[in-house]
Formats: structure tokens, C-alpha cells, sequence
């Protein structure tokens, strides 16, 4: 029996929004969440009953993440004062999104892979379900993005690299 | 320094939500789901001195006042097979309800001036749902005066089932219905609810 849509908002609230984070950073992911959670609402009498209403959401998320990205990439973002200075490292203590950036950067398979797994805290075979392919295709993309995403991302090394 | 920093990637991507930020999403959400006519069943729940009520509302008007004994949850679930599965806890709509409902346990208020949505009733109950608000604050009827009343006299057990299945407790008085003996009946809410329910009608 499917339950009422409040508790689909409280069952998967938390990791919608970790994976609109992970998409478009801290910034635009509650458009991205909003936009999610209301096309599901319209959706949802139609939804089967056996279907899989995290992945089913996370789907839409995605979807409503590159809606989100595409309209950010026509507004500039309003600021109160512009910074003094470019830096290439993002801005310190905006809730890492530099971060984001470099996670944006990644090929599609390894960044929704690694979405999915660390964010959503899916497991390989619930996100090989979404993307298709193989269980093992998806283990190896999370594994592959994480290797790049150490050896790009400005803060991060790998244990014991020589400085 | 290096390995704290490597570490760091993980934790900003598994970083905690706060419940803040969750709330003020689920109010956006309310608002834009309200705008876009997509609540079909907007609820909420009140304290009240009979303890935590549940109320429902399609945009018809009021659908459900549940006691906490009656398992919100599964009056939830219930909704959601009978009306709709677009159900979303946004109090806005039930504001009215709330208000009047709060003047009635403080003896502010005698009749409800609610719109109800009756769906969730059919045939013989609902017409004895129907009628029931005729029968005044502070007075009481007997199941079979209540059978009369709405021109079936034999009908005196299918009053009772109809008692006991009123979805409006307290806004739609079946606690002002008893046994023709004067003893109290059932209620849906327990006996000490409609024992309260008459006597706070009396003393007022």
C-alpha cells in the first residue's frame, strides 16, 4: 500500500537534498529540492506501487538539478560586494563549495555514482539500477571518481604525499 | 595536515541537515504545492484538553477530526486510500478549524462555522451525520430520538454505527447522543472524552 506523500517527504527529504547538494552545491539545491518534491507530488498517484520511491526521486532530483544549473548559468548570482580578487580555490567557508565545483567536474557515471554512494548512501546495485550497467560498473565509477576527485581537488592528498 | 584535508572531501559531502534547513524547506514546499493546487488533503495536529487532535481538510472543507486513540497514522493511511495520496502536513489551511476549535474547549464558542467535506460518508450515515449538529450544544438525544429524527425509527442500531463512524468528532456533535436510558453509549474518542465533552457543554 503506498503511503501518503508526507511520509515519502520525511522518509527521503535528507538525502534529496544531498544529492541536489552534490549537484549544484550548497547554493541552488533548494530550488533543486522544491522543484524535485513538487513534480513528485503531481506524479505521485500515478507512481506503481512496487516501484522504488528513492531511486524514483533521485531521478527526478537529477533532472530538476540540471534544470537548476542551466537557469544559473543564464542569472548571474547577486552579490553584496564583489570579491577583491579571483581565486581558483572557491571561497574558504562557504560550506565547501569548491568541493562541489571539482565533484561537478567529474564525468557523469563517476559523479553520480559517487552522489549516490557517499550522499545518498545508496549501494552499487541500487545506483547500477538507476544508471544501468553492472553492479560492478558502478563500484568501479564511485572508485574511479574518488581516485580523481583526490588528485584534483586543492585540499585533498593522498595519505602520506610528499609536500 | 594533508590527511585531515583529504578527509575533508567526504565529510562536506556527507555534512549534516540540519532540522532547520528541513523545515524551512517543507514550508516552501507547502506553499508552492498550495499555489499550484496540489494538496489535496492538507493536515495538521492540534493539543486540545482531550489530547492531540488530528485535522484533515480537502479544499472542500474539513474531512477529519481524529483522537490520538485512533492512530494517526493509520488515519493518515486511511485518507490516503479514500481521498487522495496528496496528503502534506500544512497547518495554513486548517487555521480556521484550529481557532474555533480552541474557542470551543475554552466555552467560547457553541457552533462551528466550518465548511465540512462529508465525502468520506455515505448513505444512511451520512444522513444521520447530517443532521446531528441539529441537536443543540448542552442537549442530548437518545439514539432512537436520533432514528425519528431523520425519519427512520427502526434505525436505532444503524444510528449507533453511524455514531460511531462520525470522521468529524466534536465538530459534528455525536457525543450529544446517548443511550435511551441516559447511560452514555459509545464514542470514538472514549467514554471520558465524551463524558468531558458533555460536561464542559453543561457547565457552560
Amino acid at each position: 500500500m503506498k503511503q501518503p506523500f508526507e511520509s515519502v517527504v520525511a522518509q527521503h527529504s535528507v538525502t534529496v537534498l544531498r544529492v541536489c547538494r552534490a549537484l549544484l552545491g550548497v547554493q541552488d539545491a533548494d530550488d533543486a529540492w522544491s522543484e524535485t518534491f513538487l513534480a513528485a507530488l503531481r506524479a505521485y498517484p500515478d507512481l506503481p506501487e512496487t516501484a522504488n520511491v528513492e531511486a524514483w526521486l533521485v531521478t527526478i532530483a537529477r533532472r530538476k538539478a540540471i534544470d537548476v544549473q542551466r537557469a544559473a548559468r543564464r542569472d548571474p548570482l547577486p552579490v553584496e560586494t564583489l570579491p577583491e580578487a579571483p581565486t581558483s580555490i572557491g571561497i574558504p567557508g562557504t560550506d565547501d563549495t569548491d568541493l562541489w565545483e571539482y565533484v561537478d567536474r567529474l564525468p557523469g557515471k563517476q559523479r553520480q555514482a559517487i552522489t549516490f554512494h557517499y550522499l545518498a548512501g545508496m549501494s552499487h546495485a541500487e545506483i547500477a539500477a538507476i544508471l544501468g550497467g553492472t553492479v560492478d560498473a558502478a563500484r568501479r565509477a564511485a572508485a574511479d571518481g574518488l581516485k580523481t576527485l583526490r588528485k584534483h581537488y586543492p585540499g585533498a592528498h593522498p595519505k602520506g604525499a610528499v609536500q | 595536515m594533508s590527511d585531515v584535508r583529504n578527509d575533508d572531501a567526504l565529510t562536506a559531502l556527507s555534512a549534516p541537515i540540519d532540522p532547520e534547513t528541513l523545515a524551512r524547506l517543507h514550508a516552501r514546499l507547502e506553499i508552492e504545492a498550495q499555489a499550484e493546487g496540489l494538496v489535496d488533503v492538507a493536515y495538521t495536529t492540534v493539543d486540545s484538553p482531550l489530547g492531540k487532535l488530528l485535522l484533515a481538510a480537502t479544499p472542500k472543507g474539513l474531512i477529519r477530526v481524529a483522537y490520538a486513540r485512533e492512530d494517526h497514522d493509520r488515519v493518515l493511511e486511511n485518507l490516503a486510500e479514500k481521498v487522495s495520496l496528496r496528503i502534506l502536513r500544512a497547518p495554513k489551511r486548517l487555521d480556521d478549524a484550529a481557532r474555533e476549535l480552541d474557542e470551543y474547549f475554552d466555552r467560547r464558542r457553541k457552533v462551528f462555522d466550518l465548511a465540512l467535506d462529508l465525502s468520506l460518508s455515505r448513505g444512511f450515515r451520512l444522513l444521520v451525520q447530517k443532521h446531528l449538529p441539529e441537536i443543540g450544544y448542552g442537549q442530548t438525544r437518545s439514539y432512537r430520538e436520533v432514528a425519528e429524527l431523520v425519519g427512520n425509527p427502526n434505525a436505532v442500531r444503524a444510528v449507533g454505527t453511524a455514531c460511531a463512524t462520525n470522521p468529524l468528532p466534536v465538530v459534528v456533535p455525536c457525543h450529544r447522543v446517548l443511550r435511551a436510558d441516559g447511560s452514555l453509549g459509545g464514542y470514538v474518542g472514549g467514554l471520558e472524552a465524551k463524558t468531558a465533552l458533555l460536561e464542559l457543554e453543561v457547565a457552560a
